[in-house]
């Protein structure tokens, strides 16, 4: 079953410089139980991705087409009351600075406690199901740590509290945006490890933000390419990283420190930067950086399918070359 | 949170001990010789030694400022020099019409301007925003004195609906807060606006905030997002800037005691200081600082209680 359906989805950010075409024509879907990842370099939309998928996007954003379809409804159709039904009960998000997530002044208890506000059950049951929650999430001596405020853990355990809070509502979709940036390597496997050992348990699907790719292949079952706003490449994990089809996904994996085998003075990177999306390029949107642009690039590819589990957006493979 | 507090208080006394120190040092230093200016150009030198000697003016400073501590640690503020009444109970007189007075002034207009502040917070950029932003600038721009001249005019002279002076019947509480009204009001208003712009400002700082973000994406009702998460950060700020204004409330206060004939320790410090009444100067100025003092302390200990984070950092 298709838990998101998200159909051609473009946001404009309304600057003083001109309009900004932060997403254009985005579709994918997410289905049952399935952790779907998207990766991109800063700038590629991932993070308006999200602010759209959760209705909270800036005050100067516009969602000028496209629908955003969770458990049948449109999200992008739904008042601020309707759209209380779903955050926190069918979504839920932990953000990617767990320094900042939560309330400085409120208790942690105070705030796991508050986010169960629609359940009709006791204080004492609320509590308990903090604790439990805390505790399975790793967090030593839950009962009494239930009463100290955020400053007084570390960011792990910030971390750890903020996936607490996203599971205990038991979601149909958990969206995680860049979980472990803030983190550092070790604790980053402890949390990924934690986040697919919970999804398993509460049966939930992931739509996994991050830029490491070697997180990606080592949780997620498909993986979305994002460059500029657009998707390039979507697909099963496996096909992806074993057989990019996009230039674009090609030269990332490339420039991933985790799949450099040979010693070098200078890491690789993919020349020149990310367009403006102000003014943008007709054509291809990656043809200014890519090594094997032809002609045709001067207008726009389509996304092409390339397997049944793999599509991608490159003339290249219309024309038979890639 | 408990050695917060001592700390804050054992800094307290400090401040106080060192303002007045540094007042008693001004006073004396205001030229003109007090023995004279009370008894006139034609005391004789015995009378004028007399008096000195009862004041206590002829020991070198120092020693009157310890004289001063020690007896006012005890409760002892010297006696009125014309009238020969303790210091203690003359400001004691006094000092209830100020309290209530600025404590009325502060309290509607903090009330009112938190509230104008988060509704101009939620509304921002909207018409009735900007409506409230040049109101406010408005209030905080004009005199207190103004305020009171006119409110005076209107509301008891031309509409004749509240009293014009006095603080009213000492036995009557409700003769007494109707009397309080247009001082509170005149003295508040500036309050208003200020404090609606100092609250605005920070809420809508708060509200761009990560952790708003979260609350927010867990479905909380607006109203906890708001009151509960929100402001409970963006008031803070405002706390502080209270404690110091009750401070400047009290220099504000006299105008309003002298404009509305009202008893209070504004006008008995001006009273007193071109009599050269110098006992009863010292008492008034020492409350005045402690009254300054304590609110200050008191805004920041409520600050730490509010907030976590700054117990720990003292």
């Amino acid at each position: 079953m298709t838990i998101l359906d998200v159909r051609n989805l473009s946001v404009d950010y309304e600057t003083e410089q001109g309009t900004l075409r932060a997403l254009r024509d985005v579709s994918f879907t997410i289905e049952d139980n399935k952790i779907v990842g998207v990766v991109g370099e800063s700038g590629c939309g991932k993070s308006t991705l999200i602010s759209s998928i959760i209705n909270l996007l800036a005050n100067n954003a516009v969602l000028s087409s496209g629908e955003i379809i969770f458990q049948g409804k449109d999200i992008v159709r739904l008042s601020e009351d309707e759209m209380r039904d779903i955050l926190g009960v069918g979504v839920s998000i932990i953000f990617q600075d767990p320094m900042q997530t939560h309330n400085p002044v409120l208790t942690v208890g105070r705030q796991m406690m508050d986010i169960q506000y629609r359940d009709k059950t006791s204080k004492e049951k609320k509590k308990e199901a903090a604790i439990d929650m805390l505790r399975v999430v790793g967090i030593p001596d839950p009962e009494s740590r239930l009463s100290q405020y955020p400053h007084e853990f570390s960011g792990g355990m910030r971390q750890r509290i903020a996936i607490a809070m996203a599971l205990m509502v038991k979601p149909s979709l958990l969206i995680a945006d860049e979980p472990t940036t803030a983190l550092d390597a070790t604790l980053e496997v402890q949390i990924i490890e934690k986040l697919r050992e919970l999804q398993g348990k509460i049966n939930c699907s992931i739509l996994f933000i991050s830029h490491h790719l070697g997180v990606i292949a080592e949780l997620c079952d498909e993986v979305i390419v994002m460059y500029a706003g657009e998707i390039v490449e979507h697909g099963d994990v496996r096909d992806v990283f074993h057989n990019a089809r996009h230039p674009y996904t090609q030269a990332l994996f490339a420039c991933d420190p985790g799949r450099i085998k040979e010693k070098s003075k200078n890491l690789p990177t993919i020349k020149g930067s990310i367009p403006n999306l102000i003014d943008l390029p007709s054509g291809c949107i990656f043809k200014h950086r890519c090594t094997q642009r032809i002609s045709v690039c001067d207008t726009s590819p389509a996304m092409h399918r390339v397997s049944e589990k793999q599509q991608a957006k490159c003339h290249l493979l219309t024309q038979g070359k890639n | 949170m408990l050695g917060y507090i001592i700390k804050r208080l054992s800094l307290a006394v400090l401040i106080i001990v060192f303002a007045i120190t540094l007042l008693f040092v001004m006073i004396h230093s205001i030229p003109g010789d007090p023995v004279s200016t009370m008894l006139g150009p034609r005391a004789t030198p015995e009378l004028k030694a007399s008096l000195e000697e009862r004041m206590g003016l002829n020991e070198p400073l120092p020693v009157q400022i310890a004289y001063f501590f020690t007896n006012a640690i005890t409760g002892n503020l010297g006696t009125d020099v014309f009238t020969n009444r303790p210091v203690t109970s003359i400001i004691g007189e006094q000092l209830s019409y100020t309290l209530m007075l600025i404590f009325a002034s502060i309290s509607w207009s903090a009330l009112l301007g938190i509230f104008l502040g988060c509704y101009s917070a939620i509304k921002r950029n909207t018409i009735s925003d900007k409506i409230l932003a040049v109101l406010s600038v408005s209030f905080i721009a004009t005199p207190s004195f103004v305020v009171s001249l006119y409110s005076l005019l209107f509301f008891s002279v031309y509409l004749g609906w509240l009293p014009a002076i006095g603080a009213g019947d000492s036995d009557d509480l409700w003769d007494q807060l109707i009397h309080l009204v247009l001082p509170a009001f005149s003295i508040g208003l500036s309050w208003v606006g200020y404090i609606a712009r100092l609250v605005r400002a920070s809420m809508l700082e708060i509200m761009s905030e990560n952790h708003i973000r979260t609350a927010r994406a867990f479905g909380l009702p607006r109203r906890w997002v708001i009151y509960r998460y929100a402001l409970r950060l963006a008031i803070l700020p405002t706390i502080t800037v209270i404690g110091v204004g009750m401070g400047f409330l009290l220099s504000a206060a006299v105008f309003a005691e002298i404009v509305f004939s009202r008893p209070g320790l504004g006008k008995l410090v001006i009273d007193s200081i071109t009599t050269r009444n110098y006992p009863v100067v010292m008492g008034s100025v020492l409350l005045s600082t402690i009254i300054f003092v304590v609110s200050t302390t008191l805004s920041d200990i409520i600050n730490a209680m509010l907030d976590p984070r700054i117990g720990r950092q003292l």
